[in-house]
């Protein structure tokens, strides 16, 4: 590893240069013709929208695929990177989104995992302690290294995976989309590291789609588009706006337009609902709010504290342990521990949190999933068998109002690309005209061309007069959609406000189980 | 995407695939033959003929495929809700006794039309209600249906055996079997049917169960994908989780897949008992409900494909039986082995080409 050591100067070989890099899947061209090169030292970001290609070109220099065509430079040495075990030879290390850890094990056990060292796990270990509290020391990683992964808070497994990379003697670390699931303050944790990694020499590559993260930590950015380099700037040469605009193509408005909100009549009312899991532990504890027609109520807050039990209460799958939900004054409590099929008749509508999950069923054809919690309607339903070819025409119809692509009611859900999934669940919730619509999560792994479109429907919908409960991990979101924000820790309610009183700041204070000190 | 390799044509998937696997099974098989010091050509030959080379052997063939068909099916609409149903056994020894009741004590008192749907009806109906037993237990009691469906297996003999040697068996007789159906409960075999319109076709076991069983499929194609329950059932076997979001109960859909499984399988008791035996008898079954298992595996739990393997199956059992008959050193469990590695290269290893195919067609593409 001394040859990136040495180079410091910006003129040196680039410590990586991919060179013309063509990826193809069938009639797909993932990347065509990418070149890039990226400094010893420093922080690389490559942005761009979903199916940009950047994760296929990560994948190329990480060994997961090889590449058509092109060549990766190391050091300015041609390397064949076949596999991982090349790329870990190369020095490369990776940080996926989701985690490849062992929640069972201890982080001790986690990082060694693959490189015990020899027969004799203790002496292996015992080695790896001493290298790691270096490693920890060096990079202000600090981790628990004999406490079990699982019991871990997100930012901290994170950490995990950086330091298994660094074990395994990475000096590249590439991270893919790693804030998804932090909070504000661990992500800036997250980027006090990268820095630091820097610092010392290492070399950041950061993919990722948010234009927040590129500014702030950032030394280059490259932008990708449809599989091609579109543009390649320095971090303090660019704004927001123009990397939107490089990665889209088109200009877009990063604020959602909306006048404000003329609430109606009461339309939810939910008095000190407690859930509980399956396991047995309180999921969500006495909690209360209420919804009017004609308003956005966004609930922010870290996923994993309450929200997502709220909502499969408040959507029929999941009974509520104690407390009522009423719906147009109506208690509906004992209708919705039914399931979810009452909570479609009541002129309710849920875009699910989690797609993949629930929101439609992945082999199954997009005109299936298509009817997705409307299989018993009678206009999809004959006296025996189904009316095929008026679902399938109402797919089609769906699929073109929502700019679902490809239009085909007949490719597997799985084969749309995230956006558009999330678009063919829209198109299905939206299109019943439903009251009350509970969304959760609606541009999780969604691009920005498609987020500005599901923020204008979401808008449209609550200018005529439906009470829309927003649940969203992305702060931004919720600030920029709601017109009344709640803020929600461990279950309970902590906070809420106005978004023109609410700051990043004080929400994540808020999120982080603080109690709110500016409470209006 | 979970396939290896990426995407193949529909035609390598379905045909190439599934051709050079049994392929690869028959080359292994052939070395097995040589080690017994037979010709393996002449084994084939023998095999192929014994399955297909006369009439009333095809008749064989298609007889023992119809009860394949009918297994085949049980398994696979449990495993379209994403259950393992291992039962069939159990299941189609217990449709033997619903038929059973049916034509020993109403048999004698009413005709034909009106026994035989009953009879069918009654097979149907106690296989079903002995599929629904683990099916209740894993939906309400979480009872993991893999394990239960066994154990129910071992209870199907054991009551069975009771009641063939304790209250079924026909007076005055040693061997467990019941008296003799009485005619109206017999179902027409192909050669008598086609004797009825002039043509001549020797005597064999097949019998209009096949026509049954095809329309088995056909009621299962329907069923699963155009009917919304089917498609209830489905979406349970795929995600659970997203059947709780579409307000479809999983609890129930698994209860409504297992007495559908155990339907499918108490058929076969129309094709054994009333087709072929026309009484009741000790493991009649013969182990179709376990080959059912590899039927739907091969045929890739679609109507068609459980139809093809099971005519596979139905040739192997028969040309097999030949074939130990012809060559002495070809025993019986030699056969077994034969059918054996038919699963393994068409079941457990179904991928194995496929990498390579692939790459191949990449290249192919360029």
């Amino acid at each position: 590893m001394s040859a990136g050591d040495a180079g410091a100067s910006p003129a040196a070989v680039p410590l990586v240069e991919l060179v013309g890099i063509e990826k193809r899947f069938g009639a797909v061209r993932a990347n065509h013709d990418v070149s890039m090169q990226i400094a010893a030292g420093s922080i690389h970001g490559v942005i761009g929208e979903n199916g940009a290609g950047k994760s296929t070109l990560m994948s190329i220099l990480y060994g997961y695929y090889t590449a058509d065509a092109g060549e990766i430079r190391i050091d300015g040495q041609a390397v064949a990177i076949r596999s991982s075990q090349d790329a870990i030879r190369a020095g490369i290390g990776m940080v996926h989104q989701h985690f490849m850890l062992v929640d069972t094990f201890t982080v001790l056990e986690n990082v060694c995992l693959g490189v015990e060292g020899g027969f004799r796990l203790g002496e292996g270990m015992a080695r790896a302690r001493e290298t790691l509290a270096a490693l920890e020391r060096d990079y202000k990683l600090e981790v628990p290294l004999d406490a079990v992964v699982g019991d871990l808070a997100v930012g901290i497994q994170q950490r995990v995976e950086i330091l298994k990379a660094l074990y395994r003697g990475a000096r590249i670390l590439i991270l893919d989309e790693p804030t998804g699931v932090l909070t504000p303050q661990e992500a800036d944790h997250l980027f006090r590291i990268l820095k630091s990694l820097r610092d010392e020499g290492k070399t950041v590559i950061l993919i990722t789609h948010k234009l927040r993260e590129i500014m702030d930590v950032t030394d280059r950015v490259t932008v990708m588009r449809q599989g091609a380099v579109v543009a390649e700037r320095r971090t303090t040469d660019t704004s927001r706006q123009e990397l939107a605009e490089l990665m889209v193509g088109r200009k877009v408005l990063l604020r959602v337009e909306k006048e404000a909100a003329k609430p109606g009549p009461q339309m939810l009312m939910v008095s000190n609902l407690s859930v509980v899991d399956e396991a047995g532990i309180a999921r969500v504890k006495n909690v209360s709010f209420a919804v009017h027609a004609g308003e956005i109520v966004g609930i922010a807050g870290v996923s994993g504290n309450g929200q997502s039990e709220l909502l499969e209460a408040l959507t029929g799958m999941r009974p509520a342990t104690s407390g009522h939900i009423g719906l147009r004054g109506e208690d509906v409590t004992a209708r919705l521990a039914a399931g979810a099929a009452d909570f479609r008749k009541l002129r309710a509508a849920h875009v699910p949190e989690d797609r993949h999950r629930m929101g439609l069923v992945k082999p199954m054809a997009a005109h299936e999933s298509y009817i997705l919690g409307y299989q018993d309607d009678p206009a999809y339903n004959g006296s025996i068998l189904n009316r095929l070819g008026q679902i399938v025409q109402r797919c089609l119809k769906a699929m073109t109002g929502f700019d679902v692509r490809p239009p085909n009611p007949h490719l597997r859900s799985a084969a749309f690309s995230g956006g558009n999934q999330q678009k063919l669940v829209l198109a299905r919730e939206f299109e019943r005209d439903p009251d009350f619509l509970v969304v959760g999560q609606p541009t999780r792994g969604v691009d920005i061309g498609a987020i500005e479109f599901i923020h204008r429907r979401l808008i449209e919908l609550r200018d005529q007069g439906k009470a829309i409960l927003l649940v969203s991990v992305e702060l931004d979101e919720i600030l920029s959609l709601s017109d009344r924000i709640i803020v929600m820790f461990d279950g309970h309610i902590v906070g809420e406000c106005l978004p023109a009183q609410a700051t990043e700041r004080r929400l994540g204070l808020m999120m982080a189980g603080v109690a709110d000190v500016e409470a209006a | 995407m979970q396939a290896p390799g990426g995407a193949l044509p529909r035609w390598v998937d379905i045909g190439l695939i599934p051709l050079l696997n049994l392929t690869a099974a028959f080359v292994c098989s052939g070395l097995v033959v040589v080690a017994v010091g037979e010709n393996p050509f002449k084994a084939m030959v023998i095999l192929v003929q014994g399955a297909f080379g006369y009439p009333d052997l095809i008749g064989w063939t298609l007889y023992y495929a119809t009860n394949f068909i009918f297994t085949g099916l049980a398994v696979a609409v449990a495993f379209h809700a994403g259950l393992f149903n291992i039962g069939g056994e159990g299941q189609a020894y217990l449709g033997g006794l619903g038929a059973g009741l049916v034509c020993l004590y109403l048999g004698p008192h009413l005709p034909a039309p009106v026994i035989i749907p009953l009879a069918i009806l009654a097979a149907a109906a106690f296989g079903a209600a002995w599929a629904a037993i683990p099916g209740w237990l894993q939906a309400y009691r979480d009872s993991h249906i893999v394990i239960t469906t066994i154990m129910f297996n071992f209870i199907a003999a054991a009551l069975m055996t009771y009641l063939l040697v304790n209250v079924l068996i026909k007076p005055g007789q040693q061997s467990p079997e019941s008296r003799e159906f009485a005619m109206s409960g017999w179902i027409p075999q192909v050669h008598e049917v086609l004797g009825w319109i002039g043509i001549k076709m020797p005597a064999s076991p097949l019998n209009l169960a096949f026509l049954l069983a095809l329309l088995a499929c056909v009621a299962f194609q329907l069923f699963l994908w155009r009917s919304r329950w089917g498609y209830a059932l489905r979406v349970v076997g795929h995600n659970e989780t997203a059947a709780r979001y579409a307000g479809i109960s999983p609890k129930r859909m698994i209860v409504l897949a297992m007495l559908l499984s155990g339907g499918f399988a108490g058929l076969v008791a129309v094709n054994e008992l009333m087709g072929v035996q026309h009484r009741i008898l000790l493991n009649f079954t013969g182990g179709y409900g376990f080959v059912g298992i590899a039927v739907a595996l091969i045929g890739r739990n679609r109507p068609v494909g459980i139809v093809l393997a099971a005519i596979l199956f139905g040739a192997l059992y028969q040309g097999g039986s030949e074939l130990s008959f012809e060559m002495p050193n070809v025993k019986r469990e030699l056969v077994v082995v034969i059918q054996g590695l038919v699963i393994l290269f068409c079941g457990a290893l179904e991928q194995q080409f496929r990498g390579r195919l692939a790459a191949w067609f990449n290249r192919a593409k360029g």
